[in-house]
């Protein structure tokens, strides 16, 4: 699927993820997304770009506006070269943290989209890539 | 280049100070980039006579290339003094730096008529002078910069300040409006606003209201918990307001439970509630 839309945004400090939750605000009311899905979505990038930034030691997001039959999507892919995560199962366990927080921004922000995907290497680094469409 | 004989430079400003000063503030008075709303011609030429006298000094004591010297302290105070106070003023970069660089022309022209007809001591004597005048000048610009930048310091912890008030609703029970972006540099501030405001009205209940927070993720809603944590072991019992139904709909699957903590929609639900803990009844006056 072709993105209509696409732009990338690097993630070095927390003003960025400000900026980005910004951004993410601002496309999903363009693309006409309800308050509940722009809010559900800017919290799940706001966690992912977090972890990108805590965890990942900065990185990116590449916003891409999706259409499919009628439905519009919004997709946001993180990326980072940290040090990866080598237990994805544990990683996604409510509760489960390593950095102090409540362990629940991965496991959160998948039940907050529509499409979830995580892919994660030892030493090379992590990408969580999320779809959120309209009805 | 060869050695080039400053001294002549300090010679000059001594002999013709009157005149250098004459058509130097006649030159700043010419630029367009002059603010004389902002400045006025007495004050100008105070501070161009003030500078002309520190700079001839330096001149006479100091090595005219290394201008971090102690010999030219006297000189860089002056500069970062008025760079501040231009700024201050408004006065944009170009505006301040003028001050340094409407002084070449003057300069050169009497290094011109004191070298005579010796093209080479002139062109070496304008070679050091505008080396020496466009340092001062860039560190013209650079205090400038720096003033600004402690200006836009200065507000943003203002706004950090103002964007937190406590409020004391009743006797006894306190609010705290926040509005805008929950980052942990406010989030500090918001805790330690509302444990010394829970402290100097003896408050017992107080109220967070989140109405104006766009999004609560995981990191806000542990710092509003961490705060509600400490107000308790402060005695105080925390109520938080304001949460709107997306908001709702987002902790909930984010997995963020509050706990204990009463939550309620409104500030005006807290506020009743507030009301019932303390046994607070109202009666409507009917005659």
């Amino acid at each position: 699927m072709n993105p209509t839309r696409s732009e990338t945004f690097q993630l070095q400090t927390s003003d960025d993820v400000i900026r980005m939750r910004q951004m993410v605000r601002v496309w999903m009311v363009e693309m006409k997304f309800g308050l509940v899905d722009q809010t559900k979505m800017v919290t799940a990038a706001s966690e992912l770009a977090r972890n990108a930034l805590a965890y990942g030691g900065g990185g990116s997001v590449c916003m891409e506006a999706l259409a499919d039959d009628g439905r519009r999507g919004l997709r946001l892919v993180f990326e980072d070269q940290g040090p990866g995560i080598a237990d994805l199962e544990l990683a996604l366990t409510d509760g489960y943290t390593t950095g102090g927080g409540l362990g629940l921004g991965l496991s959160g922000s998948k039940r907050l989209v529509n499409e979830f995907a995580i892919w994660s290497a030892v030493g090379e680094g992590t990408r969580v890539t999320i779809v959120r469409w309209t009805i | 280049m060869t050695a080039i004989p400053i001294s002549k430079i300090s010679e000059i400003l001594t002999a013709y100070e009157k005149d250098i000063l004459e058509d130097w503030v006649k030159e700043q008075l010419s630029a367009i980039t002059l603010r004389r709303d902002l400045l006025s011609e007495a004050d100008l030429r105070r501070e161009s006579l003030e500078f002309l006298k520190l700079l001839t000094q330096a001149l006479e004591r100091g090595n005219p290339q290394d201008l971090a010297t102690a010999e030219w302290t006297p000189v860089r105070d002056f500069l970062s003094a008025l760079s501040r106070s231009r700024a201050l003023q408004n006065f944009s970069p170009s505006e301040t730096a003028t001050f340094i660089f409407s002084l070449k022309q003057p300069l050169f022209t009497r290094l011109n008529t004191a070298t005579g007809k010796d093209a080479n001591a002139l062109l070496a004597e304008v070679w050091s002078a505008t080396t020496l005048l466009d340092k001062l000048g860039l560190f013209t610009i650079e205090s400038f910069v720096r003033s600004r930048n402690e200006v836009i310091k200065r507000q943003q912890l203002e706004l950090l300040e103002l964007s937190t008030p406590v409020v004391k609703l009743w006797e006894g029970i306190l609010a705290l409006p926040l509005i805008g972006t929950l980052d942990s540099a406010r989030t500090q501030i918001v805790m330690e606003n509302l444990l010394q405001g829970i402290v100097d009205t003896a408050s017992e209940i107080a109220i967070i209201d989140i109405t104006g927070v766009p999004a609560v993720d995981t990191l806000v809603a542990q710092h509003l918990l961490k705060t509600v944590t400490a107000a308790r072991l402060m005695g105080a019992q925390v109520i938080i307001s304001g949460i709107r139904p997306q908001i709702a709909q987002t902790m909930v699957h984010l997995g963020v439970a509050m706990g204990d903590v009463v939550t309620k929609a409104s500030l005006a639900d807290a506020l009743s509630y507030a009301f019932k803990l303390m046994a607070i009844t109202f009666t409507r006056k009917t005659t």
